[in-house]
């Protein structure tokens, strides 16, 4: 194997990894208030829609990211009206906002659907970029090396700052921090936008830096994936970082397989592989049992203060 | 102190009205510095909506509350808490998986380094002489040493008003006095303490003042040491309290219900293994279990009820017949009913009808299901006579049973499950909020079952009642069973040593089994 095939496995891991980091980053904090989204796919979608076709009209994808993030956080706080204003079920609504976002996406998305965009940025000087082997470090889009800091903010947030133990509280005892004082609902929306904003820029990025184009159910599933990489990393940032990237290698293996030759088994298969993973990685943790204790013990119920 | 208020509490005129209930009616009272007071009444009298309006959750309808002599609005806890008003709730305000520092923290509206928290929480528990180790998770504290941490979250903001709801009500007596010790000793320093509580002997030892609830209005106010518990408890229910007629030289049957060698695993992260649990049950006997909370009461009430099977049969014995290995319908048909101690969504169905939940345990030995069709004139009647027996407050036999409240459904339950003679009865908390008259009627009913020759054994949290009516008692700790103990002959503190856990010999059942052999 020689240094270029080494590279491209590489970016190509990089580039599978970091929409559904972004996403899972997102619904981890979701989660650690509480709140069960299952919406993911369908804000992911909602976003790489916005982030294209914005680019596409503006020229400038700073403006496509930034409305990406403002178009899922909306249908994130949709999906928050129903479930904590109204106080309507998670998992059903979760449900219907992915139902929606395809829906919504393919909608919007008709008059773009084939067109690509041709958008350049990179956070480094060219020269390092383009080296053949700085590439691996230096040639990303700004996105996935946001995806990086992201993951460091979000796991100081909750371990050191006093608004990310007030956010894991709620998730905990939601009554409890309700008597105590504090607002469970304002702090849920919160984490709800934040969930939606960065699902956002995971959609986004498949649409802008990816492909890049648009076409129907573009993150095919991703969303899913997303989901169960927030169980699967017991809720703690780190193991989210290193899931995702196992992840993204087995997404990928597919496509280094094809063009190595390799035949032993139907690409079809192959290309089932995150979603049979995924699948297995859950039923694995079930079995374990002291993985139920780690979820927030509010995961997923409805809150409504008596007053 | 020259410059110290004449009240630090005062109510003026309170009325806090809900949706077809007036919980409190123009209510008044005060509280000067330093003075425990309590505030006495029924399930239901006010008391909690009282207090979560002096300290912010709610907001009163009509009237004043003053603080140190000023008239204050207090919008929120966080409010409340810069007045100097401090409060321990009876359900404790806890994180299960967080640590004691950060439980403390999150009580606090500032901001402060956990380095510093660490150091003032040091100085309160050595202030107060209290033990609690900060890092500690709290899935792991006893009951007592959760409630430590909301009185040390309380104490961190120096309050000059603390209000305990219900405190003692999850404690042994030894925590129990630990407890009065800190609270006498925050008195002295000028904080003034309202009481809350039903349980009126604690009252007597510990309050100088207290004010009477009935059904939202002040209907009393005395001095506790100067009253009995009796002349209290009749203010509180606002009738005369009838007391349990037991007849005293009793005799009792044969060996009727047989528990030997019961041992379980404990399910799930939280579940207590029951080890090696033996007693025996005569007919006519009331047998009761007490145990602080958590020590394995639930897992015994579903080994006895059938909800979780033994492999041996042998394990729970009816009339010498094996029934270790059957689930709930099966003993329930021979003769054994049992009442959790959660009656919504346990004990009974919140979404089904009274007579629907009727039908759920009463079927077979009330005849009323004939070849898979329900009888409902014969479930209709049963039903009737549950709510009339046990004078439930309802409107009739097809409302909710989620519509009762928590002490109606309680005596439904208690009603629905006596009232089918049962061979073995088996209940948990049989009188969990409910007032001390239908307290009454409750252990009344159980005591003329037994008396009808039937074995009964009663789980129970409250030693009074243990006391009032069982025949022989042990405690559990950590899930076994302590030696049987003759009611007429133990005291209170030598069960408060077994619930803390001090017999810790393994040759206790061994020994409680053969002085049960010996009769």
């Amino acid at each position: 194997m020689n240094d270029a095939i080494i590279i491209s496995i590489v970016m190509t891991v990089v580039g599978a990894a970091t929409p559904i980091l972004l996403a899972a980053l997102g619904e981890l904090i979701v989660e650690k208030s509480g709140v069960l989204n299952l919406g993911v796919e369908g804000m992911m979608l909602i976003g790489a829609v916005t982030g294209f076709a914005v680019t596409s009209v503006t020229g400038v994808p700073m403006i496509g990211v930034f409305c990406a993030m403002i178009a899922a956080t909306c249908a994130a706080l949709l999906f928050g009206y129903l479930t904590l204003t109204l106080s309507s079920n998670q998992v059903a609504t979760g449900l219907a906002l992915t139902i929606f976002g395809i829906g919504l996406s393919s909608l919007a998305g008709e008059g773009y659907v084939g067109k690509t965009i041709d958008i350049y940025a990179s956070v480094f000087p060219a020269g390092l970029a383009e080296h053949s082997f700085f590439r691996v470090i230096f040639g990303y889009s700004p996105i996935v090396y946001f995806s990086f800091f992201m993951t460091f903010m979000v796991a100081w947030f909750l371990k050191r700052t006093r608004a990310g133990l007030i956010l894991r509280a709620v998730g905990e005892s939601a009554g409890s921090a309700h008597s105590i004082g504090y607002s469970v609902v304002g702090v849920r929306y919160a984490a709800v936008a934040f969930g939606g904003a960065m699902a956002g820029v995971g959609g986004c990025y498949y649409s802008m830096v990816l492909t890049p184009m648009w076409a129907e159910e573009l993150t095919a599933g991703r969303g899913w994936i997303a989901l169960a990489l927030v169980v699967f990393a017991a809720w703690r940032p780190g193991r989210l970082l290193l899931g995702a990237y196992l992840f993204g290698a087995v997404m990928t293996f597919e496509l280094h397989a094809k063009a190595a030759g390799f035949s032993l088994v139907a690409p079809e298969f192959l290309a089932a592989m995150p979603y049979i993973a995924t699948i297995v990685v859950l039923a694995l943790i079930s079995l374990r049992k002291s993985a139920g204790a780690k979820a927030p013990a509010c995961l997923a119920q409805p809150f409504k203060a008596s007053t | 102190m020259t410059n110290e208020p004449v009240n630090r509490l005062e109510l003026r005129g309170v009325t806090k009205a809900f949706p077809g209930v007036i919980a409190n009616d123009t209510v008044s009272f005060a509280v000067k510095p330093g003075e425990i007071h309590a505030l006495l009444g029924e399930n239901g009298a006010g008391k909690s909506t009282l207090v979560k309006m002096i300290y912010g959750i709610m907001q009163p309808d009509s009237g004043e509350i003053l603080l140190n002599d000023q008239v204050q609005y207090i919008p929120n806890p966080k409010a409340a808490r810069g007045m100097g008003v401090g409060m321990v709730f009876q359900h404790f305000s806890l994180f299960e998986a967080m640590t004691v520092l950060e439980n403390i923290a999150l009580g606090l509206d500032d901001n402060i380094s956990h380095a510093e928290l660490e150091r003032r929480i040091a100085d309160v528990l050595h202030e107060y002489g209290l033990s609690l180790d900060p890092h500690r998770i709290v899935s792991t504290l006893s009951v007592g040493e959760r409630q430590r941490i909301e009185i040390v979250r309380a104490l961190l903001l120096n309050p000059r008003l603390l209000i305990m709801d219900e405190p003692t009500s999850v404690l042994t007596p030894q925590e129990v006095g630990q407890l009065f010790e800190t609270l006498r000793a925050l008195s002295k320093s000028g904080c003034s303490i309202l009481y809350i509580s039903h349980k009126l002997h604690e009252i007597q030892e510990l309050c100088e003042a207290a004010t009477i609830l009935r059904g939202g209005k002040v209907v009393g106010e005395c001095d506790p040491k100067k009253e009995s518990s009796r002349s209290m408890a009749e203010m509180m229910i606002g009738a005369s309290l009838k007391s349990v007629e037991k007849d005293g030289g009793r005799k009792f049957g044969d060996a009727k219900f047989v528990v030997t060698s019961l041992t379980l695993p404990g399910e799930g992260d939280f579940g207590v293994p029951l080890n090696d649990i033996s007693f025996t049950v005569r007919a006519g006997e009331i047998f009761g279990i007490a145990g602080v909370a958590g020590n394995g009461q639930n897992e015994l009430l579903l080994a006895l009820s059938g909800e979780v099977t033994s492999d041996t049969g042998d394990a729970v014995m009816l009339d010498g017949e094996p029934i270790g290995a059957h689930g709930t319908t099966p003993r329930r048909f021979v003769g054994l009913c049992a009442v959790p101690e959660e009656r919504n969504g346990h004990g009974a169905v919140p979404d089904f009808t009274l007579c629907d939940n009727a039908i759920l345990t009463a079927r077979n030995r009330k005849n009323m299901v004939n070849y898979g069709v329900i009888n409902s004139s014969i479930a209709m009647g049963y039903t009737e006579d549950v709510i009339e027996k046990f004078s439930v407050k309802t409107t009739g036999p097809t409302s909710t049973a989620g519509s009762l409240s928590g002490g109606n459904l309680q005596k439904y339950i208690m009603g629905r499950e006596i009232m089918q003679t049962p061979e073995v009865l088996v209940v948990s908390q049989p009188t969990w909020g409910v007032d001390a008259g239908a307290a009454a009627a409750i252990h009344q009913a159980l005591v003329d079952l037994a008396e009808g020759g039937s074995a009964i054994v009663v789980i129970s949290q409250d030693l009074d009642e243990l006391l009032a009516i069982c025949d022989h008692m042990a405690v559990i700790n950590e899930g076994r069973l302590s030696k049987t103990h003759n009611v007429g002959e133990v005291s209170i503190d030598e069960i408060g040593l077994l619930m803390g856990g001090v017999h810790g010999d393994p040759f206790a059942t061994a020994e409680m089994t053969e002085a049960v052999h010996a009769h």
